[in-house]
C-alpha cells in the first residue's frame, strides 16, 4: 500500500495504489491528512486507478476526506473508479455527495 | 447438490490478516472457474466479514477467526466465526449506515455489501459468546440449466 501525493496547480491528486482495506485505511488516512494540514491548496482528487481492491472500508475513507476538505471550504473528488468499487459506491449513496470522473483532466475542469 | 470440496481455516484476529482470508477464500473458489466478477464478489464479501470479526468481534484484542468453505460444481458456502463479544440487535447492525464505531470512520455498509455481492447472508450472534455468519453465493456463469 502506498499514497502517491502530487499536485497539478493547486489541487492536491493522492494516487492509492495497492488494496484498500480496513488494515491499509489507517495508513491512507494519515498520509492524505498530513499533507492537507501543510498544503496551502484546498482541492483534492483521490485517483483510484491503481487500487486493487476496496471494500466498505474504503467508504469510510473517502467520507473522512470529505469531512476534512469541507471544513476547509475546499471539493473533493474521485477519479478512475472501477466497476466492482462503483457498485460499493453506490449503495453506500457516497456519489449523493461525491463526484466521480473518468480521468484527471474532467475532475480538473469541474474542480 | 453434494459439495466436491471443502477447507478451514482459523487465524489470529489482526489486521493484515483480512488480505490474507480474502486472498485464500478467493483461490479456493477459483478452481471451479467462476468469472472475475463473481470471485470479486467473494473477496470483497470475505473482507467484510473477516472486518468485522476483528474490529467489532474482538475490537481489536487477541482471539481467532474461523473460515470455512464449501465448494460445489456452480456454488459455494462460506463461514465466518469468531468467539468474541457479539452483537446485541443484529437486525440494527445489517442496517445500512448503522455503524457501532463513527468514530473510526466505519461506513456502517459491511452487511450491506456482503447481502448485495452474495445470495444468502446469515447472521448469528450471542452477546459475550460470538458471532457466526453464513453466506452462500451461487455462481450463474456455471449453472448448467
Amino acid at each position: 500500500m502506498k499514497v502517491k501525493i502530487s499536485y497539478k496547480g493547486s489541487t492536491l491528486i493522492a494516487g492509492i495504489i495497492g488494496e484498500l482495506d480496513h488494515h491499509s485505511a489507517e495508513y491512507i488516512r494519515g498520509k492524505i491528512d498530513s499533507e492537507l494540514i501543510k498544503a496551502t491548496t484546498k482541492n483534492v482528487i483521490l485517483d483510484f486507478s491503481k487500487v486493487s481492491f476496496m471494500d466498505s472500508s474504503g467508504i469510510g475513507v473517502i467520507m473522512g476526506r470529505y469531512k476534512n476538505v469541507s471544513k476547509l471550504n475546499g471539493k473533493l473528488s474521485v477519479i478512475n473508479v472501477n466497476d466492482q468499487m462503483m457498485r460499493i459506491f453506490e449503495m453506500s449513496g457516497l456519489l449523493k455527495v461525491i463526484p466521480t470522473y473518468d480521468n484527471i483532466d474532467v475532475a480538473m475542469n469541474k474542480m | 447438490m453434494q459439495p466436491i470440496n471443502q477447507m478451514k481455516l482459523e487465524f489470529s484476529s489482526k489486521s493484515n490478516n483480512e488480505g490474507f482470508a480474502r486472498v485464500v477464500a478467493a483461490a479456493f473458489v477459483s478452481q471451479i472457474d467462476p468469472t472475475v466478477e463473481e470471485m470479486a464478489d467473494v473477496k470483497t464479501a470475505v473482507s467484510e466479514a473477516v472486518t468485522n470479526a476483528i474490529i467489532h468481534g474482538y475490537e481489536n484484542s487477541n482471539g481467532l477467526v474461523r473460515m470455512k468453505c464449501i465448494l460445489f460444481s456452480d456454488a459455494v458456502e462460506i463461514f465466518v466465526e469468531d468467539d468474541g463479544e457479539g452483537i446485541s440487535d443484529v437486525d440494527l447492525a445489517r442496517q445500512p449506515m448503522y455503524t457501532s464505531k463513527p468514530e473510526m470512520e466505519r461506513s456502517g455498509m459491511g452487511f450491506t455489501v456482503m447481502e448485495s455481492f452474495m445470495d444468502k447472508v446469515e447472521v448469528i450472534s450471542e452477546v459475550g459468546k460470538g458471532t457466526k455468519v453464513f453466506m452462500y453465493k451461487k455462481f450463474n456463469s456455471l449453472s448448467k440449466e
